[in-house]
């Protein structure tokens, strides 16, 4: 199976990437994995730029077809309402669900967390990919006023704290399945948690440069 | 978890980066608020009147009433900006104190001081402005603005002024890319900016912040050429609530905006979408009428 090409400059360029046009493709092995980034709206670039550092290949998905040879995916923040309507309209919602039961592992982060999960704390619905045994809160921390910096310890991350921005963020009102693991927790609310080959975070390890998580999750595709 | 640290510079910079590859819409109700919401904007500016509406109007356009920007954070999940007028330091006091995600400091309203932006360094609410160039881009980052959208013409429907501001600040940024240290000096001299952040820019090749456009954009075709242009995702003032059918082009506009490369999806959804807003030619504004000339 040969992985898609990836170009990082010309027709197929990423919103937000360089505007000198001068952008050289990075080197990958030929064993790196291959990770599709959810690419309808949201921190695209910052997780391609994270993946390609931790040396996996990235591709961007935004059509079914993007998702033939990816060995791993991610949902990246955003706005999770835009991402969940542009789902549906791309037709990705159930194929890509498929993929995640079918246990492709998948990585969400912030919007990505709310977008995983079975279950939101709201009254409004919203498209859900529903792969994730957690009933989510959004916006949970408060307005953007409230977003906040920290330093978090996750379990299974060894070192120091990481360093890690909650931005609008949400937190895990309660877990559903008894196989949902919390890995780290904010004033008693779940914000790192795992079942099975799916992972979540609340909040962004991407635009931070402490790449541990995605280290480890690009490691466990090998 | 340890101590906590409320408006950084990477959280303000980060929402912007959330916000990337979407649709920010200005709403002046409620009701056009959960409509923007539900055709997939990723946030909505509040104000009193659309650009159009105020150009019709003329007199001073200043800060919305804070009952309305209440109605419209009630209303909806999504981020929700709101504009203070250039300098008025005040407004966007208020703004922060009302829990808004972003304050815009914004030409489209009547500036309040003709000299001096907001010092936004001081808010914990980020800060977007608007550009015409790289060197106003970057004496408002200077100033601490968190998200530069370049300015375009607002309230014209006419995307002939967005595109020349997005092409002045990408080319802008192309030629620093090829500059020797002697000729970064003197071109921090001719931007008007530090000489840390033009170096800076040289270097990476963008900005270090998010870039959107706004100004103009009427039709799903706009919005796509704008994100080929390189804008990372777009502003629409009156192009939505201006034009036939609200609803579906808000809809046509989101969706071009993702698929900007997409020819085959921007036709599908700019078919039936009904009249877009009438539109002024630029060349018939009197100077006095030209927002993107407010900002200094």
């Amino acid at each position: 199976m040969t992985p898609a090409p990836v170009r990082w400059s010309g027709r197929d360029w990423v919103p937000g990437e360089r505007l000198s046009g001068r952008t050289t493709a990075p080197e990958f092995p030929a064993d790196a994995p291959v990770v599709g980034v959810l690419a309808l709206q949201g921190d695209v670039l910052e997780h391609l730029r994270a993946l390609a550092r931790c040396g996996a290949r990235p591709v961007r998905v935004r059509r079914v077809a993007d998702l033939e040879h990816v060995d791993g995916l991610i949902v990246p923040g955003g706005e999770s309402t835009t991402i969940g309507k542009l789902l549906v309209r791309a037709e990705l919602l159930e194929p890509l669900r498929e993929r995640i039961t079918g246990g492709l592992p998948t990585f969400g982060t912030c919007a990505g967390m709310i977008l995983l999960s079975r279950e939101l704390d709201q009254e409004a619905p919203q498209p859900l990919l529903g792969v994730l045994g957690v009933r989510t809160r959004r916006n949970a921390f408060g307005r953007q006023v409230d977003s906040f910096d920290t330093s978090l310890a996750i379990a299974g991350v060894a070192g120091e704290p990481m360093d890690v921005s909650f931005i609008r963020a949400p937190w895990v009102e309660e877990v559903l399945d008894g196989d949902v693991e919390v890995l780290a927790s904010v004033d008693g609310k779940p914000v790192v948690v795992r079942q099975g080959h799916v992972l979540a975070t609340a909040f962004h390890p991407e635009v931070t440069g402490d790449d541990r998580l995605h280290q480890r999750f690009v490691d466990d595709l090998r | 978890m340890s101590e906590t640290r409320t408006g950084t510079t990477r959280v303000k910079r980060g929402l912007a980066d959330m916000l990337k590859g979407g649709v920010i819409m200005d709403v002046v109700t409620p009701e056009q608020a959960r409509i923007a919401e539900d055709a997939g904007a990723v946030a909505v500016m509040a104000l009193e009147r659309v650009p159009a509406d105020i150009r019709r109007d003329g007199g001073v356009a200043r800060m919305s009433d804070p009952d309305m920007i209440d109605g419209i954070v009630a209303e909806v999940s999504i981020p929700v900006m709101a504009k203070a007028r250039i300098g008025h330091f005040v407004e966007a006091q208020v703004l922060q104190s009302l829990g808004v995600d972003y304050v815009d400091e914004s030409e489209v309203l009547t500036p309040a001081d003709e000299a001096h932006h907001i010092d936004k360094w001081q808010f914990d609410v980020p800060f977007v402005c608007g550009a015409t160039n790289l060197g106003e881009a970057l004496r408002r980052l200077t100033e601490g603005a968190a998200m530069i959208r370049s300015k375009g013409e607002a309230g014209t429907g006419n995307v002939v002024e967005a595109t020349r501001h997005m092409r002045a600040i990408a080319g802008e940024i192309r030629k620093l890319t090829t500059m020797d240290e002697t000729e970064l000096f003197a071109a921090a001299k001719e931007h008007r900016a530090p000489y840390d952040l033009v170096a800076e820019i040289a270097e990476t090749g963008r900005l270090p912040v998010v870039l959107f456009t706004a100004g103009g954009i009427a039709t799903p075709a706009d919005a796509a050429m704008m994100m080929q242009l390189g804008a990372d995702g777009v502003f629409v003032g009156s192009g939505i609530f201006k034009s036939g059918n609200p609803e579906q082009r808000a809809r046509a506009i989101v969706e071009a905006t993702t698929h900007f490369d997409d020819p085959a999806v921007i036709a599908k959804v700019s078919r039936g979408l009904g009249e877009a807003m009438v539109g002024i030619n630029i060349d018939t504004l009197p100077e006095d009428q030209r927002y993107a000339s407010r900002g200094w």
